[in-house]
């Protein structure tokens, strides 16, 4: 394609912020007031432009769009962008929450402004890199360095325990990830090739399969997390800053997920049979035993990271099933718990603002002086509840469809989670929300502000439209998912007759 | 037998007699002139490594035999000779305000530096035992003294006895193995021990295992490192800095040169001997800087891990260039790392004099907010995490070791990569997340220039890796 590289544009638009930012100089405040600014319109910009690709965008092709390929490194690895439907929503979430972000920071980040707007523009460039590159080398490099800026930004910013936060999450993603590299460099040595595209269609040797399969596995199982990895999760997401936390449930988290369908699905079509019952129980753990958890917690965001636990297990479950519902919707539910996850956690920060404690128990009766949040918040606890009507209804139904058609039992077993998600939701909401003021240090507490209200209002409109009307993250995606699968049994197909064939004889 | 003094010859080692005659020139200038002549003679100094490295640059492709073949000069030997005179140049650099700050300005030290700079140079092409036994005694002498320049300091004067102490025995080791090697082969040239090793005999191995120890002591890695941690210590920190890059690029030249091109016939012989070492250099540089709390004991474990991680490339390098071109790789942004690592710790330094606790780093993100972004791509980058350099050379490493079917090691050493990770963080934990410590006195310019080219070369290296990794594969290919 001749014409302008808009991938790359959207990519590394924020990184031309970020070094916008960096070469400003003058008295303190004023640095502040305009490395905020600019981080903003940067991240509006970036938005615009990637709303362009959404317009551009041919949703009945399957095949990868915006492509951009250039020699990089060494012959074989290429500079290679593209997105298909299943990328693309995510790029879209990163852009849209990028700015919702800066805005949540606007007055809550004090301190090394200058260096925080850098660090956030930064991690905006990794991520959307992460979900548009069609090279593994470059997808590594862009998930990888995405714990950089992660690390300082929980480790710089965060709450009291944030150094051994940010060490913990840094230290075990990498520890992951570093088994994936290797899987990497294996498909490499046997393909010849780290593209994507071609690698989709390679067809590994079983036995490759297998380790490979299980070195992603390490990777994307930390990242998403998943029961027993996921202990980093409620760690991180407590020390760091609020708008940490978002990016942290809405985006990183999804790179998991994206991985299992990028990477796991296509290229390893037998080992993810295989291994498809291990997934399944570790989900169903993750979605009951999370959430037992989640009952218990003290701290809200601790909460809200549990539940996070939980609502992931869903979407391990429908992508694992490897049907066009369980795939859609473990889709559509990474979207909705990346609005409704980050709506949260936004929401924890508007009370942990004024009042600088997250645990619950200092709370109680904000229904009375703060009605706006109580209704924002509100619709935000019921999405994650997955109330019919809220996007986080669609998600956790087409999953549970999906993965019954497939196994009943780990269906029957997951919807309990759905029943224990309503009650710790709604016992956080009440606990929160209802009852009555009775602490003196809330009396005066203030309703939402106009920043605040700018912040929350498109998400509140996000989660209602997309509960009502799901189809146009469906939509995007339904070619490549259809694809996905067709491809993925057509695999299992070849390789059962060639098993077939040699038992026959 | 032929005149042993013919014009080619010497027009191959042009750059060594540059550094060799241009060292007796500046010492007579010394001699005459006195310490207040150091300035001069260090900038001098860089000249001449400048102009041995234009030379090197400038000479066409291809190789050239020297003193009937036991000097060559190959793309190989170009490639980790520029490396080499690149790191001494810029620790003469380095060093200028730390010679001036001694009680008396020693102008032996950029001489000594160009003496070992041409031992190096001696070694790098080495193609036969003898030539290996001279260049390294060149190069180890003249470090000897070098580490012991700051006389008057206690420590440092012990970390130059220690160091000669542990290389005496290395080099005794050394020559024995070559001594060994010889009476089983009949001969001290690469080419002709490959000849006539085809197959292994036990005291073949015997003397490999004698060489190799020699080998391992100027790498310095498990279990030859013990000098490391005092040395680098000991010396002044600008030293430190030469120790930790161009000898190490020498060293590591002749390991795999007369590795490959000597003992190919014998390969399962030394390959297990390089894997062993690797993992342990690994783990020991991994697991023994964890407690460390001066900067300097702690580069000298990440130097081991980092040479533990080059040797894996060598592990790999036994039937193809790609091993070999992984080492390369590794060398030149391991040289990279370590001079931009050391222009930062050079530049520790408060009004009451230089410092190098790691505590001392603290809150430098908010005194000194460029000097601790560059030092920190750096510790991301010895840690290994993309997009920076230090990623890039381990993924050659890696790339090759798979290929060779290396997978153990090459699991361990992602693995042992994540540990080594952890004190990289606590540096930079330590820098952007502590309370600032007293503010360090304004960075020199040359300091400030070496950590921004370096890092600006460590963070960019991922858009235009194309030169220096063709520029290594070519280098590879002539060993072959």
């Amino acid at each position: 394609m001749a014409s302008w590289p808009i991938l790359s544009t959207v990519t590394f638009l924020p990184l031309v912020g970020a070094l916008w930012i960096m070469v400003m100089q003058g008295d303190d405040e004023a640095v502040k007031r305009h490395a905020r600014w600019a981080a903003l319109w940067t991240t509006l910009i970036t938005l615009a432009v990637s709303l362009y690709l959404v317009w551009r965008f041919d949703p009945a092709s399957a095949e990868f769009q915006f492509v951009e390929k250039k020699p990089w490194l060494a012959g074989t690895i290429m500079y290679h962008m593209g997105v298909d439907g299943i990328s693309l929503p995510f790029v879209i979430l990163t852009t849209a929450l990028l700015p919702i972000c800066i805005l949540a920071s606007w007055s809550a980040i004090q301190s090394r402004v200058k260096e925080y707007m850098i660090a956030f523009l930064v991690l905006e460039t990794l991520m959307v890199g992460t979900f548009s590159s069609l090279d593994l080398v470059l997808f590594y490099l862009f998930f990888e360095g995405g714990l950089i800026p992660m690390f300082l930004i929980i480790g710089v910013w965060g709450g009291p325990r944030r150094v051994y936060a940010s060490f913990k999450f840094f230290l075990y993603t990498l520890l992951g990830s570093v088994l994936m590299l290797i899987a990497i460099v294996a498909m490499y040595n046997e393909a010849g090739t780290t593209d994507i595209v071609t690698l989709m269609r390679h067809g590994f040797p079983p036995e490759l399969q297998k380790w490979a399969w299980l070195a992603f596995f390490a990777s994307f199982a930390v990242k998403m997390p998943m029961w027993p990895v996921h202990t980093w999760l409620p760690d991180a997401h407590v020390e760091a800053p609020t708008a940490g936390s978002v990016i942290l449930a809405a985006i990183l988290l999804k790179m998991g997920g994206y991985g299992f369908l990028r990477f796991s699905l296509p290229m390893f079509p037998l080992a993810s049979v295989d291994f498809a019952p291990l997934v399944f129980a570790l989900s169903v753990v993750a979605i009951i035993y999370t959430a037992l958890v989640a009952l218990v917690q003290e701290d809200m965001k601790k909460l809200i990271a549990y539940s996070s636990v939980a609502h992931m297990g869903f979407v391990t479950m429908g992508i694992f099933a490897v049907t066009v519902q369980g795939v859609a919707g473990g889709i559509f539910q990474m979207i909705s718990h990346g609005i409704v996850s980050g709506a949260l956690f936004l929401s924890v920060g508007v009370v942990y603002d004024r009042m600088h404690t997250r645990e619950i128990a200092a709370y109680g009766g904000l229904v009375n002086r703060m009605p706006l949040y109580a209704f924002a918040f509100m619709i935000f606890t019921l999405a994650n509840v997955g109330l019919p009507g809220t996007s986080g209804f669609v998600g956790e139904f087409l999953t549970l469809i999906g993965t019954f058609r497939v196994n009943n039992w780990v269906a029957t077993f997951a919807t309990f989670g759905v029943i224990l998600s309503a009650a710790y939701a709604l016992w956080l909401y009440r606990k929160i929300i209802f009852g009555r003021l009775e602490k003196p240090s809330l009396a005066a507490i203030r309703d939402l502000g106009a920043r605040e209200i700018a912040i929350l209002t498109p998400l509140v409109i996000l989660t209602i439209f997309f509960g009502v009307y799901p189809r146009p993250i469906l939509d995007v995606s339904m070619a490549s998912v259809t694809a996905l699968i067709d491809n993925y049994h057509h695999a299992l197909g070849a390789a059962g007759s060639a098993k077939a064939a040699l038992l026959g004889f | 037998m032929t005149e042993v003094l013919d014009l080619p010859s010497l027009q191959t080692i042009l750059p060594e007699l540059i550094l060799a005659l241009g060292a007796m020139a500046l010492l007579m200038i010394g001699a005459v002139r006195g310490d207040s002549a150091t300035p001069v003679i260090s900038g001098l100094a860089i000249v001449l490594l400048v102009a041995a490295g234009v030379i090197l640059a400038m000479h066409p492709s291809g190789k050239v035999l020297a003193f009937h073949g036991s000097f060559v000069l190959d793309d190989y030997a170009r490639f980790l000779k520029i490396l080499a005179l690149i790191g001494s140049a810029v620790t003469i650099l380095m060093s200028i305000e730390f010679l001036g700050a001694l009680a008396r300005q020693r102008f032996e030290f950029p001489v000594l530096v160009l003496l070992s700079t041409a031992g190096m140079l001696v070694l790098v092409s080495a193609a036969d035992l003898i030539a290996v036994y001279l260049g390294m005694e060149l190069m180890s002498l003249a470090l000897y003294v070098i580490a012991a320049i700051d006389r008057d300091n206690a420590r440092s004067s012990e970390a130059g006895l220690k160091y000669f102490v542990l290389g005496a025995l290395s080099s005794g080791m050394l020559l024995y193995g070559c001594s060994l090697i010889y009476g089983f082969t009949g001969t001290v040239s690469f080419a002709g021990i490959a000849a006539a090793a085809k197959t292994g005999s036990l005291g073949l191995t015997f003397g490999l295992v004698f060489l190799f120890v020699g080998f391992c002591f100027k790498v310095s890695v498990v279990p030859f490192h013990m000098w490391t941690p005092d040395v680098y210590e000991g010396a002044p920190t600008p030293v430190t800095a030469f120790f930790a890059a161009a000898p190490k690029v020498a060293g590591i030249a002749v390991f795999v040169r007369a590795s490959v091109t000597a003992f190919p016939g014998i390969v399962t012989q030394w390959q297990q001997i390089i894997i062993i070492v690797s993992i342990l250099s690994m783990a020991l540089g991994s697991f023994g800087a964890i407690g460390q709390t001066n900067i300097k004991r702690l580069m000298a474990y990440s130097s081991i891990g980092h040479m533990g991680y080059a040797l894996i490339g060598l592990a790999a390098g036994v039937a193809s260039p790609d091993g070999v071109k992984s080492v390369l790789v590794y060398m030149a942004i391991y040289v990279a790392m370590t001079l931009g690592t050391f222009a930062g710790i050079i530049a520790m330094r408060r009004p009451e004099g230089p410092v190098e606790k790691i505590a001392d780093l603290a809150g430098l993100a908010r005194t000194k907010p460029m000097m601790a972004l560059f030092l920190a791509v750096m510790m991301f980058s010895l840690a290994g995490i993309p997009p920076l350099a230090g990623f890039f050379a381990k993924l050659y490493v890696f790339f090759a070791a798979v290929k060779a079917g290396l997978y153990t090691l090459a699991v361990l050493g992602v693995v042992i990569s994540v540990i080594g990770a952890y004190y990289y963080l606590s540096i930079v934990r330590t820098m952007y997340m502590d309370e600032p410590a007293p503010e360090f006195v304004p960075m020199r310019p040359e300091l400030g220039l070496v950590l921004a080219v370096t890092g600006l070369l460590v963070l960019l290296f991922c858009v235009y890796p194309g030169p220096l990794v063709d520029a290594a594969g070519a280098a590879a290919q002539s060993l072959f």
